[in-house]
């Protein structure tokens, strides 16, 4: 038979892997050749190691051979180049971090590996994960697939693009404030991201540790329950990982919206988006509505404050973390320093990329003495409020439907001279990372030049399943959507 | 609460709090980022509009306290792990240039 990786979701490569239509080798060969084929022009991955791929594959046909059980057994996966695999680089897309190689797994990659999944690849994306376009790779430009002339979005760009472009069956990517759910969107596919402690972000190099979740790429929303379903509960290598019970996600996508209530926050359906996403987001309201739920008018009042928020917060966080790249134990050390704290300066000028270096001395600025209050103390009191928000509606309705960005993908370039600019981009995804909420992102269509939109559920904390299964019946109810034409 | 150095907030030293951050920058970094970083900043200050004397900061969305984990030693990264990583290394220790005379 011949195999095609393009349009295949985790669900049949299992069914695939379960009935002996193939062998996980055969699938982890075709897609290492698609990769070697589309990613010359894609740039979705930083490192892919063939042998290693090829002999996890055989270990997985071997154990299944014996009978042994593992959900995702033989499965090919992506990951985000900010999460550690065990012996493999993880350079967070930064020069910095040029020649490191993990020596452990991250806990989400771990548990990948404890139900048998094989770790293919390490995908582009934004320095450290700060950008929203993938052009702030360190290393290289990722392309969409569905249009090479734009960008996939980002920070998980990348994972994103490798998705939508038929070089992975899924992905891992991270969301700070918006990294997993604005470039499935921008790609077409679809991005979770789970509840803040959902899942351990032990072995992820932190951003900004308030607000960084590690979630699934897909393509479709059955397969990113399947993911969480791996990945989720706590982690004793993450004090931050909440123990609170993981429900089989996969008994939740009903196919139906009867008794659910969908909120539809009128802050996030403003002047100044691009009317084709307002356009495409209110033609699936209208079918979540015809799929029996109720939709509701809500309002989330201090949504204008949340990109200045999120941006003091995210900022002071990542300045804090980064203090760590000093070239003295790991990665890139510059040469001819005469002392440390000259071989800190030099280390950090070479070793970083310009959106980076602005981040550190925005996040130093606001926490510095005498500014402190007015950013810092200020901006967790305003999140305070924003958090509240959410309480508010989530009392009213059990899901919140809207936008993911407010534009459609943009051409390569475009904005990356204007920071300000990119930053307001973010405007609906950043409040799900403020209020520690789930969100989700589906394709919902696509623009008259045929790129990709997409819409968000946003749920209550720890209720992935309310947004699953409304992204579920959804994207049952919306069919195909032709990218291109 | 944010009357605070009103006229000294509106312009962030960059040089200043690049030194702060061990972060060397080119002259024309230092340039490039100011008019950048003066915007972003302006635009910051919109939190500015609300009144937050009553209201109580949150650091992290879920309120945790006090985690802890048993009392039992458990084994690490082996001390060859660690230092392969290592940039520059002497008898399994970080070297670095001299700090002392």
């Amino acid at each position: 038979m011949s195999l095609s990786i393009a349009n295949m979701t985790i669900c049949e490569a299992i069914a695939l892997l379960e009935g002996k239509q193939c062998t996980s080798v055969e699938l982890v060969s075709v897609l290492l050749n698609e990769i070697r084929r589309i990613d010359g022009t894609l740039g979705a991955y930083l490192s892919v190691d063939e042998n290693d791929a090829v002999s996890q594959a055989m270990a997985a046909d071997k154990a299944r051979s014996e009978g042994r059980k593992g959900r995702l057994l033989g499965i090919p996966l992506a990951v985000k180049d900010v999460l550690n695999v065990r012996g493999q680089p993880c350079t967070c897309a930064s020069k910095i971090l040029q020649g490191y190689i993990a020596p452990y797994d991250a806990t989400a990659v771990a548990m990948l590996r404890r139900e048998g999944a094989v770790l293919v690849g390490r995908t582009n994306m934004d320095e450290f994960a700060m950008g929203s376009s993938t052009e702030n790779s360190g290393f290289k430009i990722t392309k969409n697939p569905r249009n090479i002339a734009y960008v996939p979005g980002g920070s998980s760009g990348g994972s994103a693009a490798a998705v939508a472009g038929g070089e992975a069956i899924a992905a891992l990517g991270t969301d700070t404030g918006g990294s997993i759910r604005q470039p499935a969107a921008f790609c077409g596919c679809v991005g979770l991201k789970p509840t803040y402690g959902r899942i351990s972000r032990y072995g992820l190099t932190a951003f900004a540790s308030s607000l960084d979740q590690i979630g699934p790429i897909t393509k479709n929303v059955k397969d990113a329950a399947v993911l969480l379903g791996v990945m989720a509960g706590r982690d004793e290598m993450d004090s931050t990982s909440v123990d609170v019970p993981v429900p089989d996600y996969l008994t939740s996508l009903s196919g139906d919206l009867k008794g659910m209530k969908l909120g539809l926050p009128k802050e996030y359906f403003v002047k100044g988006m691009d009317p084709e996403v307002e356009a495409a987001v209110r033609t699936a309201v209208e079918v979540c509505g015809g799929l029996g739920a109720e939709v509701v008018e809500v309002s989330l009042p201090h949504t204008d404050y949340a990109i200045s928020t999120y941006y003091i917060i995210a900022t002071a966080e990542a300045s804090a973390n980064l203090a760590r790249f000093d070239g003295v134990r790991y990665g890139f050390r510059a040469a001819g320093a005469e002392d440390p704290i000259d071989m800190y300066g030099k280390t950090r000028a070479a070793g970083f990329g310009a959106e980076v270096k602005r981040r550190i001395i925005l996040g130093t600025y606001v926490l510095s003495s005498g500014y402190y209050d007015a950013y810092y103390l200020s901006a967790q009191k305003v999140r305070t409020l924003i958090k509240r928000d959410f309480e508010n509606v989530f009392m009213q309705c059990d899901a919140l439907l809207t936008p993911v960005s407010p534009t459609v993908p943009y051409k390569i370039g475009e904005t990356s001279s204007d920071p300000l600019r990119m930053y307001l981009g973010d405007i609906f995804t950043v409040t799900a990372n403020l209020a520690g909420i789930c969100g989700l992102s589906v394709p919902c269509g696509m623009s008259s030049q045929g790129l990709p939109i997409g819409l968000q559920v946003l749920g209550p904390a720890f209720r992935e399943e309310n947004i699953l299964r409304a992204g579920h019946a959804y994207e049952s109810a919306r069919g195909l959507i032709r990218y291109g034409e | 609460m944010a009357a605070l150095d009103k006229e000294t907030t509106d312009k962030i030293d960059v040089a200043y709090v690049a030194r702060l951050a061990r972060l060397y920058l080119a002259d024309t970094e230092v340039q490039t980022f100011q008019g950048q970083l003066d915007h972003i900043v302006g635009y910051m200050k919109k939190i500015d509009e609300l009144d937050l004397s009553n209201v109580e900061p949150t650091s992290h969305a879920v309120t945790l306290q006090n985690v802890f984990r048993e009392d039992v030693v458990k084994p690490g990264l082996a001390v060859e792990q660690v230092m392969a990583n290592a940039p520059a290394q002497v008898s399994d220790q970080f070297q670095v240039p001299k700090i002392i005379e």
